[in-house]
């Protein structure tokens, strides 16, 4: 392990660029969630290692973390629910066919 | 400053009777009855015209029975008070109608003699002409609808004479107006009387727009709309005497508007193209009366104006003499008492502004009576010779319709001021006081007036009554007298015409409608500084009446001379040779009968110029106006047609853009923040 907070960042800001690259290039809609899951772990990780090398605010950092979590337990479930229920209608995952709001 | 609720004031005012009249609290009797009077017209009116057209062939009964009950009690309120032996004058408010702030109109009811006097003329010709209409509008199909109207009718006028605040004039005055575009177009489906009641509308609105702008500054002013209130405050406002003038003068635009005054003239005669009874109710007995009720209500205001009084004379003198000009030559029948209600009203008119306020009351009475008779007349007639207006197409009725003739006969000579016939007295009181008080040109214009005026009544009698008959020869045999529903209205109007002025208008110079008015008047005449003169019959007034009676005379003779009466024969060719003699009495007769062109000049003048003026304003309005409103819609369609190109419908593009833009927002944050 470690001893640097630069060390956590730089992972962090990593696993973050990869969520977004992933959410923008990936047209499946199941793949573009699991880039938003990303995303959200990438910040619970730089959330969590400011809260260990800073004392003060470890108590915050860990509970903010858990909350971060339970957020994105509950986006994953709506958002999951959403493209199935799309994918129903349309048989496609692909969220570039479905335009039909832009008129 | 608070309204004196002084009970024992008033009842203590036996000695005192040239102080200002105290307004009581009316009893509960009294209430009762006033809103009874009120009241009664507007249900017969609700009624009839809900469900007038299942009442069948008698769609009147409603009508005619709320208006006579209503006439009734009227009668009895008025008695009471021209009878008792103090000066009565009591209201009560029956709820505050409009309460902001410091403006509170209350809907209230205000009685005097002067209410009393106008409530007289009002239901009983109101009562009659309803009766006579039973019989005129017999054969009309919607005749619910013209009852339903007159009795809206009854409830404006006596809302217009019995309220006590300006606003609640005011909608009376509108209402009444109403009525009067209603009754006007009542045949609506001919063209005539829709354009003519359009055209009294159009005309009224002007003249009303001053009259609301009048009682905004009489607002302004006195910060009340209370009619007594504001006689007690107007004269102690701080405000500019020429303010002051311009407000009254604004009153005085409604009053002549209503009341036809040149230059609003122009709507009476085409009034009468509504139905005949219409034209004696509304535009010669009562309704045209609003404007000179209106400013004797108020005379302690326009008394605190002599040049608008001086302009109320001048403009009452004026209309008199042109309207009585164009009187001498028109044909219609109906056309001719018109404008003889125009020349009377400006003898009213010219009678306020000259301070004689009871001898307008007085000839408003007598010439209501009169002049509702005489229409009633000329509708029978009308009816006789089978709807035909033309004098030219009439005469040697006098056999045929006797009833019509006889009371036309005192009707006419009444107007012509042939004692003792009201119409005599009256005029007297006016030419009298005019000239007692110094306004001699008044007087003398006067005086040639009723010599016209003699000769058009007698020119009418003569080509109506007597004389060869110019009758259709397919009418000729069919013609006969009126139902009993048309005659016997006209005997009972014939009855006041004839003794009205013997029992009011008795002993001269200080008759009873003097003792009943003059403490109405009081306020206002010590403002003009009007004092009472002994009367002196063998002098001064005996030779007025002389004079005046003389020149009636001799108009009527000259009718008599040249149009026939009785078994005198009528000299038709010297008439016809007489205005086409030389250039200036063919010049006179053609402008005359063309009305001196008013018509025409008011079409120049609005209807041309002011189109051209509208059409002006219209293109503005179209081209730069609403080319800048529309301007502003399509240039944002246009954009919004071009930018909706950016809304994709794709997640990605919308979620790059909120990279992008996060992105541009960090690195400005981190660059600006330093």
């Amino acid at each position: 392990m470690s001893h640097s907070l630069e060390a956590y960042l730089i992972l962090a800001v990593l696993l973050f660029g990869i969520g977004t690259f992933g959410f923008l290039a990936k047209r499946n809609a199941i793949a573009m969630l699991m880039s938003i899951e990303l995303m959200l772990n990438s910040v619970n990780l730089a959330i969590i290692a400011f809260g260990a090398f800073t004392p003060e605010l470890a108590a915050q950092a860990s509970s903010i973390a858990l909350f971060v979590i339970a957020v994105a337990a509950g986006e994953a479930t709506v958002g999951l629910a959403l493209v199935i229920a799309i994918y129903r209608n349309r048989r496609t995952p692909l969220v570039d066919e479905y335009a039909s709001m832009k008129e | 400053m608070d309204l004196i609720f002084n009970a024992e004031a008033a009842g203590s005012g036996a000695g005192h009777a040239e102080e200002a009249l105290q307004l009581v609290p009316a009893s509960s009797e009294q209430q009762l009855m006033l809103l009874a009077v009120l009241f009664l017209p507007l249900i017969g009116f609700l009624l009839t015209g809900l469900v007038g057209r299942r009442l069948g062939e008698r769609p009147w009964i409603i009508s005619i029975s709320a208006v006579l009950i209503s006439a009734a009690l009227a009668t009895i309120l008025a008695f009471s008070a021209l009878t008792s032996a103090d000066p009565v004058r009591y209201g009560f408010t029956l709820y505050t109608w409009i309460p902001v702030g410091d403006l509170q109109v209350d809907f209230g009811f205000l009685f005097d003699n002067l209410t009393a006097v106008m409530l007289i003329v009002v239901t009983w010709i109101g009562s009659l002409v309803h009766i006579y209409s039973i019989g005129y509008m017999e054969h009309d199909e919607s005749k619910w609808r013209f009852f339903a109207y007159l009795n809206l009718f009854m409830f404006s006028m006596l809302l217009l004479v019995m309220a006590d605040s300006y606003l609640v004039i005011f909608a009376a005055w509108e209402l009444v107006g109403l009525s009067s575009y209603l009754l006007i177009g009542f045949w609506y489906k001919r063209r005539a009387p829709a354009l003519a009641s359009k055209k009294a509308f159009l005309v009224n609105r002007v003249a009303d727009h001053g009259f609301l702008v009048g009682i905004m500054g009489v607002f302004l002013i006195t910060g009340t709309m209370n009619v007594l209130q504001s006689f007690e405050l107007m004269p102690w406002s701080e405000t500019e005497w020429w303010i002051v003038d311009i407000v009254i003068l604004l009153l005085f635009v409604g009053a002549a508007g209503k009341s036809a005054q040149f230059p609003f003239h122009v709507w009476l005669p085409d009034a009468m193209e509504g139905p005949t009874p219409v034209s004696a109710l509304i535009h010669a007995a009562t309704m045209v009366n609003a404007g000179v009720y209106f400013i004797a209500r108020t005379s302690p205001i326009f008394a605190l104006a002599p040049e608008t009084m001086l302009l109320v004379a001048s403009i009452g003198i004026f209309t008199a003499i042109l309207a009585a000009s164009i009187a001498l030559t028109q044909k219609d029948i109906k056309k001719v008492l018109a404008y003889s209600t125009l020349s009377q009203l400006g003898y009213m008119f010219a009678a306020l502004g000259v301070g004689a306020w009871v001898a307008a009351i007085f000839h408003l009475m007598a010439h209501g009576f009169t002049k509702g008779l005489l229409f009633l007349g000329s509708g029978s007639v009308i009816h006789a010779v089978h709807e035909e207006q033309d004098m030219d197409k009439m005469g040697a009725l006098r056999k045929k319709v006797p009833i019509t003739h006889w009371t036309f006969l005192i009707a006419a000579l009444s107007l012509s001021g042939i004692p003792p016939l009201a119409g005599f007295f009256s005029k007297d009181a006016i030419l009298g006081e005019s000239f007692i008080f110094g306004w001699t040109p008044v007087f003398a214009i006067g005086l040639v007036v009723a010599g016209m005026t003699g000769f058009y009544m007698f020119r009418l009698m003569g080509k109506t009554f007597y004389g060869k008959s110019h009758v259709d020869p397919e009418v000729e045999p069919k013609i006969h007298e009126s139902p009993r529903s048309m005659t016997v209205p006209l005997i009972l109007l014939a009855i006041p015409t004839a003794f009205l002025g013997l029992v009011i208008g008795l002993p001269l110079g200080d008759a009873v409608i003097f003792g009943w008015l003059d403490p109405i008047f009081a306020p206002a005449e010590e403002i003009m500084a009007i004092h009472g003169h002994e009367y002196v019959i063998f002098g001064i007034d005996g030779a007025l009446i002389l004079v005046s009676v003389a020149v009636a005379s001799i108009g009527i003779a000259v009718g008599i001379w040249f149009f026939g009466f009785f078994g005198l024969r009528a000299r038709l060719d010297d008439v016809r040779a007489l205005t086409a003699r030389n250039r200036l009495t063919r010049g006179l007769y053609t402008a005359t009968y063309n009305k001196w062109w008013f018509d025409d000049l008011n079409d120049r003048v609005f209807y041309r110029f002011g189109g051209a003026v509208a059409n002006g304003v219209m293109w503005f309005d179209v081209k730069v106006i609403d080319g800048i409103v529309n301007g502003v819609g399509s240039v944002t369609q246009r954009i919004g047609d071009d930018v909706r190109h950016i809304q994709t419908g794709r997640v990605q593009n919308y979620a790059l853009g909120i990279a992008v833009g996060l992105i541009v927002i960090a690195t400005l944050f981190i660059l600006l923040a330093r």
